[in-house]
């Protein structure tokens, strides 16, 4: 007798369409950030084993004195990621649209795609990061109105969301908790609100969960809230092998998006066995109550 | 004459381009912008956008970040 061979499954590989942020598409639903990475080469190795193709980028001031050394685009081969500028450590609106400016200007003379797209961070507070709602719909407003594709960080606020959304942005981009906090998704259920009201008769509109995220489970969590992507920075910079948790969070991405689309079972209150009843040779000691 | 970059004090030529004063700092690098008094210089007139006595220039690049 040979030995018994299973066969052969073909897996059914889910349609996915790519992740649409304006005029852009994105084969992965994980965009990550190029901060606080020990070194440039760390950087460019996580960014590939998290399998994205968008990274965020800073606009700072370029060194007077060091103009020889090394530039973080010697490190990403911007034909293959499209940079998503952002404006961090922007206060207000008026240095956020500037800033956005002069990140669209930098891409622009480069030739990247990312030239027209912005991710907007208009902050409030320096202790807790959060954005002013205020000052980031009103630089959405301008930003909008100066040909950007604005993808809004804001909080878990539904009701900010929506009017950011009604503004004219891209995308809408909601905190699971602090930036680099690791606290994950804080409230899931306003989550929840926000992506059912940002795709009321819109399924398509992009909400992108960033900021916050800790580990991989908090990515998948995301995607199975329906999220349509996650950004996320710290939690692979930061961790004690961020090459190890980029390649987490790529699976993450994948599983959580997979869990979506396959649809859950609900939550039951009572169990229901999952071998049948019929032809039980057991002795059943107690009186049966079949699930209904 | 006397400009600002980065809010440092330069010493350079009078008349000098935006390019020029950039080869002085040693910048030749693309991956930069450059805003003279709050605007923007696109790249392609840094070299005949003329700088004046007490112009403020911003030269900025793209870094790490989230």
């Amino acid at each position: 007798m040979g030995t018994v061979v299973a066969n052969e499954v073909d897996v059914v590989a889910l349609d996915d369409t790519l992740l649409k942020i304006g005029p852009f598409e994105l084969n992965s639903r994980l965009i990550v950030g190029s901060g606080r990475y020990e070194n440039a080469t760390v950087m460019r190795q996580a960014l590939d084993l998290s399998g994205s193709d968008c990274i965020t980028v800073a606009i700072r001031r370029e060194r007077l004195h060091d103009a020889y050394g090394d530039n973080l685009l010697d490190h990403i081969d911007s034909d293959q990621t499209i940079l998503l500028p952002n404006t961090a450590g922007c206060y207000s609106a008026k240095d956020a649209v500037r800033v956005a400016h002069l990140g669209r200007e930098i891409l622009r003379a480069l030739g990247n795609p990312g030239a027209d797209w912005v991710k907007l961070e208009c902050l409030g507070d320096s202790r807790t990061l959060l954005p002013d709602p205020i000052s980031t719909l009103e630089a959405t407003k301008q930003l909008v109105a100066d040909g950007f594709h604005v993808l809004c960080y804001t909080t878990d606020d539904p009701v900010t969301a929506r009017r950011l959304k009604q503004a004219g942005a891209a995308a809408v981009m909601p905190a699971g908790s602090p930036i680099g906090s690791g606290q994950g998704i804080l409230n899931p259920n306003n989550i929840r609100i926000i992506l059912e009201y940002l795709k009321n008769e819109d399924p398509e509109y992009p909400v992108i969960v960033d900021a916050g995220i800790g580990t991989a489970s908090d990515v998948a969590q995301a995607m199975e809230l329906g999220a349509d992507g996650v950004l996320l920075n710290t939690a692979i910079a930061h961790a004690r092998q961020p090459l190890v948790m980029a390649t987490a969070m790529r699976h993450a991405t994948l599983a959580g998006r997979q869990a979506f689309l396959a649809g859950r079972i609900p939550k039951r209150l009572y169990a229901a066995a999952s071998s049948p009843m019929e032809g039980v040779i057991a002795t059943h000691p107690f009186p049966r109550n079949e699930a209904k | 004459m006397i400009v600002q970059v980065n809010e440092q004090a330069v010493e350079t030529t009078t008349g000098i381009t935006v390019l020029d004063l950039l080869k002085q700092l040693g910048i030749t690098t693309r991956h930069i912008a450059v805003e003279v008094n709050l605007s923007i210089v696109p790249f392609e007139s840094h070299g005949d956008t003329i700088l004046h006595d007490g112009d403020q220039l911003e030269v900025v690049t793209l870094v790490g970040g989230g």
